[in-house]
């Protein structure tokens, strides 16, 4: 687990439930878009189904494939003394963050993530590049487990 | 303080009376209210501010109407400045600046104070943020002095030297600006073309009548009133900025003063500095004249200059490197380039896309012929592009490099003045290998470094190379704690 750093190695994936909390985020992220399509639907301004199904093929897709695609590519590594986080598909970022180098943490919820039970962990640095890096898609457990874990490496938070 | 706030006032009070009848009765004790109220109100707020340095904190209170009392812990102060300008100066007077890294507005200032009063509470905030001493305030400043020791110094030949380089055309932009703002007073239309034409080739056609050589020579003239404005401006700039330039070694970090109506004098505590630069200039660089930044916690965006030697031969820059903690790349660096790949393929783009632009030049330029003569400039202009940028990513392509060594991260970018970044392995912060679809299918990467108060990145090396230098740099980077780091 020490020096394991490289790629190939297994990464630890994120909670299935990942995948439906960004299910719900986009739900609501593309519902005023089907609203107002649907207004022009009515307005009635071009043939009928010129606005919805686009919109409705739009969000269908940023519903369904989205998240899973998302979810894939995303995972995680927890050493010892540092976390890598993965994520990207078209734009990989393959980031590590040594537990000594880290200010405070943070462990948040959005309403959606409370839901199920999810939450983010972000790791605040004293780095302009990537200041903080943030790990979605745990469990409120895992993560709270996990920043226990960090800050008993974070000895002093001040600099 | 209180003067300077009453200048719009009496202004406006100046401005608005133009028109009345006897306004000269009517402005004197509207003048004197004014002047009666600002120096009022800038002695009420000096009465109420105070500052108390306590056992764990610096606080400042102040506010007339709202009080605010502001408390920073002494472990937050990365850095206490002073600043002196003109006024003040004259008066004897400094502004201290307590810098926490919160940057702009919420820093924490302290205007104004005595210079000597100044100075003593920079000394005892330092010494308690250290935890050197939590002792009362001590008048111990001259027993420093033996210690400090001249790291770089400019005279004035040096200062000349440097304005020189600083040619700048700035002052066009302001006058341009200026010419906007204030058009209404110009006789003419500046931005009407037809009026320019017609000075130039107008009914009078006085400057065409001129004759070849006496336009040749107004050229010329005109051509050398830009360059002498130009090395004016940059001169003057230079000297205003950097007179009296000196930095100096002292038991608490890098010492820097300079100006010459603004005198300013920072305080760089050594072991808070993250990364050094050295930088240089297009025409400069063939002089050997490099620059030395010094990239520190306390930068932020705005404050942004931390130039410990703004102009110096690499022999000079030398010994402040070694003084700040670090080491110059030594001619044994095994130095490496980034992957051919990466220039490849970036000069690839860019010829494509010119490449592109060109071929909708040429297609405008037969398609509607009214357009052509403009197509073709526009084509050339295109393809001389897409020529230079390919030349540009073979030279980057032969001249980026990078290396590491036990302690260092070194990168050197840049084609005509080219910049070399030096940071500490032991003060990164995180490590990102980052790629895009065509970097993932070429096979490269990627590799940035965060680093409080800058950015330091290895750009389009190989995949193997950077997951390499990442697994050496996590490695040194988790064996140290980052609170327990020496200094």
């Amino acid at each position: 687990m020490q020096q394991s750093d490289r790629d190939g190695d297994e990464l630890t994936p994120l909670h299935p439930n990942y995948v439906k909390s960004l299910r719900v985020s986009w739900l609501i992220g593309t519902l005023p878009f089907v609203i107002g399509a649907l207004g022009l639907e009515v307005a009635g301004v071009l043939p009928r189904g010129s606005f919805i199904v686009p919109v409705l093929l739009v969000a269908l897709y940023a519903i369904v494939r989205v998240p899973l695609t998302r979810y894939q590519a995303r995972g995680y590594q927890m050493g010892g003394d540092r976390l890598r986080v993965v994520r990207g598909l078209l734009f990989r970022s393959d980031t590590v963050v040594p537990f000594g180098r880290v200010q405070h943490i943070d462990v948040h919820q959005g309403p959606v993530e409370r839901g199920y039970g999810l939450a983010t962990l972000v790791l605040h640095t004293a780095g302009n590049h990537n200041a903080s890096v943030r790990l979605p898609g745990l469990t409120h457990d895992d993560a709270v487990a996990m920043r226990e874990h960090i800050r008993a490496h974070v000895k002093r938070e001040t600099m | 303080m209180g003067l300077r706030n009453a200048i719009l006032p009496v202004i406006a009070v100046l401005f608005g009376s133009r028109n009345w009848d006897g306004a000269g009765m009517a402005i004197l004790p509207i003048l004197g209210a004014v002047l009666l109220l600002s120096l009022g109100g800038g002695w009420l707020v000096w009465r109420k501010t105070r500052y108390r340095l306590g056992e764990s904190d610096v606080r400042i209170e102040g506010g007339i109407i709202n009080r605010t009392a502001r408390s920073v812990p002494y472990e937050r102060i990365q850095d206490v400045s002073l600043e002196q300008k003109l006024l003040p100066r004259l008066l004897g007077l400094v502004e201290v600046k307590f810098e926490t890294g919160a940057g702009g507005k919420d820093e924490l200032k302290l205007a104004f104070v005595t210079e000597a009063e100044g100075a003593a509470l920079r000394e005892a905030v330092r010494e308690r943020r250290d935890g050197v001493r939590t002792g009362p305030l001590s008048e111990s400043e001259g027993s420093l002095a033996p210690e400090t020791r001249t790291l770089f110094a400019m005279d004035l030949r040096r200062l000349v030297t440097f304005g020189l380089f600083e040619f700048s055309l700035v002052v066009f932009a302001v006058v341009a600006g200026a010419a906007q703002q204030f058009d209404f007073l110009l006789p003419f239309d500046v931005w009407d073309a037809d009026k320019w034409m017609e000075l130039l080739a107008g009914p009078g056609h006085w400057i065409a009548g001129l004759g070849i050589a006496t336009q040749a020579i107004a050229v010329s003239i005109a051509l050398a009133a830009f360059s002498i404005l130009g090395l004016v401006t940059g001169l003057s700039r230079t000297v205003l900025r950097d007179y009296g330039f000196r930095l100096e070694e002292t038991p608490k970090g890098l010492r820097r003063r300079r100006g010459l109506l603004t005198r300013t004098d920072v305080l760089m505590p050594v072991h808070r500095v993250q990364a050094l630069a050295v930088t240089t200039g297009i025409v400069r660089r063939r002089l050997g004249w490099h620059a030395l930044e010094v990239v520190s916690l306390s930068q932020d965006a705005t404050s942004g200059s931390h130039v410990v030697v703004p102009f110096a031969q690499m022999e000079e820059i030398a010994p402040v490197v070694t003084v700040a903690g670090f080491a110059l790349p030594g001619p044994e660096m095994s130095w490496h380039r980034p992957s051919p790949k990466y220039h490849f393929d970036n000069a690839a783009m860019g010829v494509s896309v010119l490449a592109a632009a060109a071929l909708a030049a040429g297609l405008l330029g037969t398609l509607l012929p009214f357009l052509a003569p403009m197509a073709q400039i526009a084509q050339g202009v295109f393809v001389l592009l897409a020529g230079f940028s390919a030349v540009r990513e073979y030279f980057l392509w032969r001249h980026d490099r990078h290396a590491i060594d036990g302690r260092h991260v070194f990168v050197s970018r840049g084609w005509l003045a080219p910049r070399l970044d030096i940071a500490s392995r032991l003060k990164l912060q995180t490590v990102e290998i980052r790629q895009g679809p065509i970097a993932r299918r070429r096979g490269y990467a990627n590799l940035d470094f965060g680093v409080a108060g800058g950015a330091l990145g290895m750009h389009g090396i190989p995949l193997e190379t950077a997951r390499e230098i990442r697994a050496a740099v996590i490695e040194t980077l988790a064996r140290v704690d980052f609170s327990r780091l020496p200094g």
